[in-house]
């Protein structure tokens, strides 16, 4: 992408009047439309509404009234993430049409700093997945290589991004949503703090694990995000009142002397090699830039994956129990009787991977498992997070790889669960923990395919995380390359 | 049967409505009989990404209720969610409290009846949790849904089962509505569900020297006293009945119910066995943080808290030598006894207010549906009315009237009185000649007074009455006995 593309070029022309709200998301829609022929990441897009949006910004500025950082800026939102003038589905058959009447927070808060949402992107049903097959609608292709995946859940939204349409988009993590498809396709993705982002609007997956984050094609484009759509929300309970620094300005400032963990764990078994290398390569990057390397174990890593999928399959259990054919969403055509509206409701709503993390979750809190499975889970959840409380206490940052291989082929992994639930070993950990973390480009494959770089920091640590990777981003050029069709 | 004895053991669990004005975790209105639906957000609607915000003052008023029960106030409070299906639960799951509530391990102490000891009910734990919406049936092929009381804060009161009989659990759950409503925490109304009774029951019998337990029946939502007493009077006798035609009628072979009232019929009804019980799937609700109540807090709340309505009763009975009943009625309302306590404090007689109130103003409150506080009246006009009564100033028939004015015109007792014409003539001449008249009218009288020593009180009594009547109750008492006992010890 060139710099006239980035948000906070798009927001300095548009404020300026160089460049008219209009004008930059006629462009986008257009840029989505191609984009969505070839790698159908869309599943919500109202070119009219959307264009009228663009133009209230223009007479917002016009009128001379004060816009916000993002304006003219069109976003992509992924669609688990309430926004009543599109629908929001989820990409389930259970919410097919269904209409919130009501905004998001982070919907809000980008409209009233000038941003104009353009479409709802494809994920995985309910987010529940790492390749954004799970879509009730269709699969979503990887721009560098339409035969792989983009990753998931937040697929749709990282291919917006990849693919050089929008220069945001907001997806949600759980367990990588956001960190794992950046990495698969090329762009820089950050999963805040539980908390550091209100949760309201965002649809549930994983209440304790679940966050909304950026994509963007650069660090500052990602500071420039989160210090929009971050802060305290009285609406939910778990956003926290954190003094809310300006991201963006936090990057001029060089991190200092960094101390930067490479964990042990990280480079085991499962890691492919070019993966391995680039990771490596990114390790002497930093060291050229002053940073010290630390060498450090978080013993817990190895059950950080079977300790959330009995977490999240736990939650969602729960949290997917209103969807039940009786209050809004599908509702089964012909039921026998009442319990009939449930039972046929869900099972048609549903595709089979919502189904099968429903039958674990409810499975791991019925009596007589729940203290074997959900318990325990809680009490490993407790000692991943003291490894990393240990673990920053020698280090500022931990950097690794964000998945163990590059980009896989559509299918190859569908017919085997647990293999798809491996993508997030690198993850998982940093949503059991609820810290901060964010993937950037950091190599190629030989075959050409993006790989991505993992940095985790303490809690509410975004700044000095973006400061790290900036310095990264200015002494490297992997998050300036697109894949070929989209080179602008 | 010789040497049998039984023994009913009951426990309640009561759901109180909370008086907030906004629900448990959003900010819609508490408002029973609107529109259906028209109370209702996408919090309690239970929509996609709508998250659930405690309401500080339903914990509040939990912990106030708590402390009254003389309950332990837990420091650190949570969240759990109950998972069931049921069309008026929006969610498919209940926020509520499972394994920390708010308050536990109290007690309430009943007052003796019959001149036997207080009785001890323990409080088991009490919780705060949301209510459901309602199902309207309507025919038989379908229901409607209305959500505008789903959200509503409950609190869930559960005692040990210390409650021996259906009398006893009736002034338990009366007893419990008093304090509720006293302290705010409730506006208890039965009629809207406010408050909401579970009692169970069943019955230990002795039999040869073998103890029996029946099965343990759970009589669901019951909503007035009387349904109360009568659900568990007959639950005992059903439960003693079944057990006499059958001795494996017991908890160990036959486990626990669930059971409906029909009050129509006067029987409960089978609804389900416990086995039949969902599983709940209880965990902590991950969207809400716990609640930590700090010792400062509970002892603000507990310096709100103060006297308690069994125990002003008890010392209203005391100090003013009153009734039973009488110190009840005095303290059946929080309001109504702090408004008598205002008239003393201003120098109002305090028999003659007491008497006051339970007569002419508890009829005139009555009445008008309100409690005598809701009347209006202040507390020093209560104060000056009783206190021309007390001095003789009118007559207590005259107060009566003066208190059925003074709810209309804003003038003071005495003003309304002297304007009525009822203030109370001292002038003898004419005392003196309304007895004359009633001389005159009742020889008959006259002489029993005069001949017959057993007649005598009577005769002068009725004499008395017969001067006032004449009067039109101006009449001084005092002075109109005076001159009576003067006019018959004439010859």
């Amino acid at each position: 992408m060139t710099d006239e593309q980035s948000a906070r070029q798009i927001a300095q022309d548009v404020a300026a009047r160089k460049r008219s709200a209009e004008s930059v998301v006629a462009n986008a829609l257009d840029r989505l439309h191609a984009a969505d022929n070839a790698y159908q990441l869309l599943v919500a897009l109202d070119a009219d509404g959307t264009l009228a949006r663009a133009r209230d910004v223009d007479r917002r500025i016009a009128a001379g009234q004060r816009i916000g950082p993002l304006a003219g800026v069109p976003v992509a939102i992924k669609d688990n993430i309430c926004t009543s003038f599109l629908p929001t589905t989820c990409a389930s058959r259970i919410l097919d049409g269904f209409r919130p009447p009501y905004d998001a927070h982070v919907v809000e808060k980008l409209r009233a700093a000038g941003a104009v949402i353009v479409a709802k992107t494809n994920l995985d049903e309910f987010a529940m997945g790492s390749s954004t097959e799970n879509s009730a609608l269709r699969p979503t292709r990887n721009p560098w290589d339409p035969q792989r995946v983009p990753g998931g859940s937040s697929g749709g939204s990282a291919v917006a991004v990849a693919a050089r349409a929008v220069p945001i988009a907001l997806g949600s993590d759980t367990g990588g949503s956001i960190r794992q498809p950046a990495s698969l396709c090329g762009v820089c993705g950050l999963k805040p703090t539980y908390g550091r982002v209100s949760r309201y609007g965002l649809v549930a997956f994983a209440s304790s694990l679940d966050q909304v984050g950026p994509f963007a094609t650069d660090v500052h484009d990602l500071a420039l995000v989160l210090s929009v759509i971050a802060g305290h929300d009285a609406r939910d309970s778990t956003a926290v009142d954190e003094p809310l620094p300006d991201y963006a300005a936090e990057l001029d400032r060089p991190p200092g002397k960094l101390r930067i963990g490479r964990v042990r764990e990280h480079f085991a078994e499962g890691l492919d090699p070019p993966v391995a290398a680039a990771v490596d390569a990114a390790f002497e990057t930093f060291r050229s830039l002053g940073a010290e390397i630390v060498d450090l174990s978080l013993p817990h890593a190895p059950y950080a994956v079977a300790c959330y999928y009995l977490i999240c399959t736990a939650e969602a259990s729960s949290n997917l129990a209103r969807y039940d054919g009786v209050h809004y969403g599908y509702r089964t055509p012909r039921p026998a009787d009442y319990v009939d509206v449930y039972a046929a409701s869900r099972a048609e709503g549903f595709g089979p991977e919502v189904k099968r993390r429903i039958m674990l979750g409810t499975f791991a809190l019925s009596s007589g498992y729940h203290d074997a499975y959900y318990l325990r889970a809680l009490r490993v959840r407790t000692l991943i997070k003291n490894d990393f409380l240990g673990a920053f206490r020698s280090c500022d940052l931990i950097l690794g790889p964000t998945t163990p291989t590059a980009a896989f082929r559509l299918g190859e992994k569908t017919e085997d669960p647990l293999a798809m639930y491996l993508a997030d070993i690198y993850t998982v950990s940093a949503n059991l923990a609820g810290i901060p973390a964010l993937s950037i480009p950091c190599g190629f494959t030989p075959d050409g395919l993006p790989i991505g770089m993992q940095l985790a920091g303490p809690l509410f640590a975004e700044a000095r995380l973006l400061q790290a990777a900036a310095a990264y981003q200015s002494r490297t050029t992997w998050h300036t390359r697109a894949p070929a069709s989209n080179r602008s | 049967m010789s040497n049998l004895t039984i023994r009913p053991i009951i426990g309640m669990e009561t759901h109180v409505q909370l008086a907030t004005r906004t629900k448990m975790f959003c900010g819609c209105p508490v408002e029973f009989g609107a529109e259906p639906n028209s109370r209702v957000c996408p919090v309690c609607l239970g929509l996609p990404g709508a998250l659930p915000v405690i309401n500080r003052r339903a914990v509040d008023l939990a912990i106030r209720m708590g402390l009254a029960l003389n309950c332990r106030i837990a420091t650190f409070s949570k969240w759990d969610r109950k998972s069931y299906y049921y069309p008026d639960l929006p969610k498919n799951y209940q926020i509520s409290q499972y394994d920390l509530p708010i308050a536990a391990e109290g007690h309430f102490e009943l007052p003796p009846r019959d001149a036997g000891e207080p009785r001890r009910v323990r409080i088991r734990r009490a919780h705060l949790e949301e209510d459901a919406g309602k199902n309207l049936h309507e025919g038989l092929d379908h229901t409607r849904v209305d959500l505008n009381r789903a959200g509503t804060p409950l609190l869930e009161i559960v005692t040990e089962p210390d409650l021996a009989s259906a009398d006893e659990a009736f002034a338990f759950a009366s007893e419990l509505q008093r304090l509720a409503v006293w302290l705010g925490v409730s506006e208890g109304v039965m009629q809207k569900g406010q408050m909401r009774f579970e009692p169970n029951v069943n019955v230990a019998i002795t039999f040869g020297g073998v103890e029996y337990r029946t099965p343990i029946a759970e009589i669901k939502n019951l909503n007035s006293f009387r349904a109360i007493r009568n659900a568990i009077a007959y639950e005992i006798d059903r439960q003693v009945g079944e057990w006499r035609r059958d001795h494996d009628y017991t908890l160990e072979k036959c486990g626990k119910l669930n059971l409906g009232w029909d009050d129509d019929r006067g029987v409960t009804e089978f609804q389900r066995s416990k086995e039949e019980a969902h599983d709940y799937r209880y965990f902590p609700d991950p969207d809400l943080v716990p609640v930590t109540i700090s010792a400062e807090q509970i002892d603000a709340i507990r310096s709100e808290i103060g006297e308690l309505p069994l125990a002003r009763q008890e010392r209203l009975r005391m100090q003013l030598a009153l009734t039973d009943v009488d110190a009840a009625t005095l303290t059946a309302d929080r309001a109504t006894s702090d408004l008598l306590a205002a008239a003393i404090a201003v120098g109002g007689d305090p028999k003659t207010l007491c008497k006051q109130f339970i007569s002419f103003w508890s009829a005139q409150a009555n009445a008008r549906s309100t409690t005598i506080a809701g009347l209006g009246v202040s507390a020093p006009r209560l104060a000056e009315l009783a206190n021309l009564t007390r001095d003789g100033t009118i007559s207590a028939t005259a107060a009566a009237t003066v208190a059925q004015k003074m709810l209309d015109v804003p003038a003071a007792p005495r003003e309304i009185a002297a304007a009525a014409g009822l203030l109370q003539v001292r002038d003898e001449a004419a005392t003196r000649e309304w007895v004359e008249q009633a001389v005159a009218a009742n020889p008959q009288a006259v002489r029993d007074a005069k001949e017959n020593p057993r007649k005598r009180q009577a005769a002068a009594g009725f004499l008395r009455g017969q001067v006032m009547k004449i009067s039109g109750g101006k009449a001084n008492p005092k002075l109109v006995g005076e001159l009576i006992e003067r006019r018959l010890a004439e010859p």
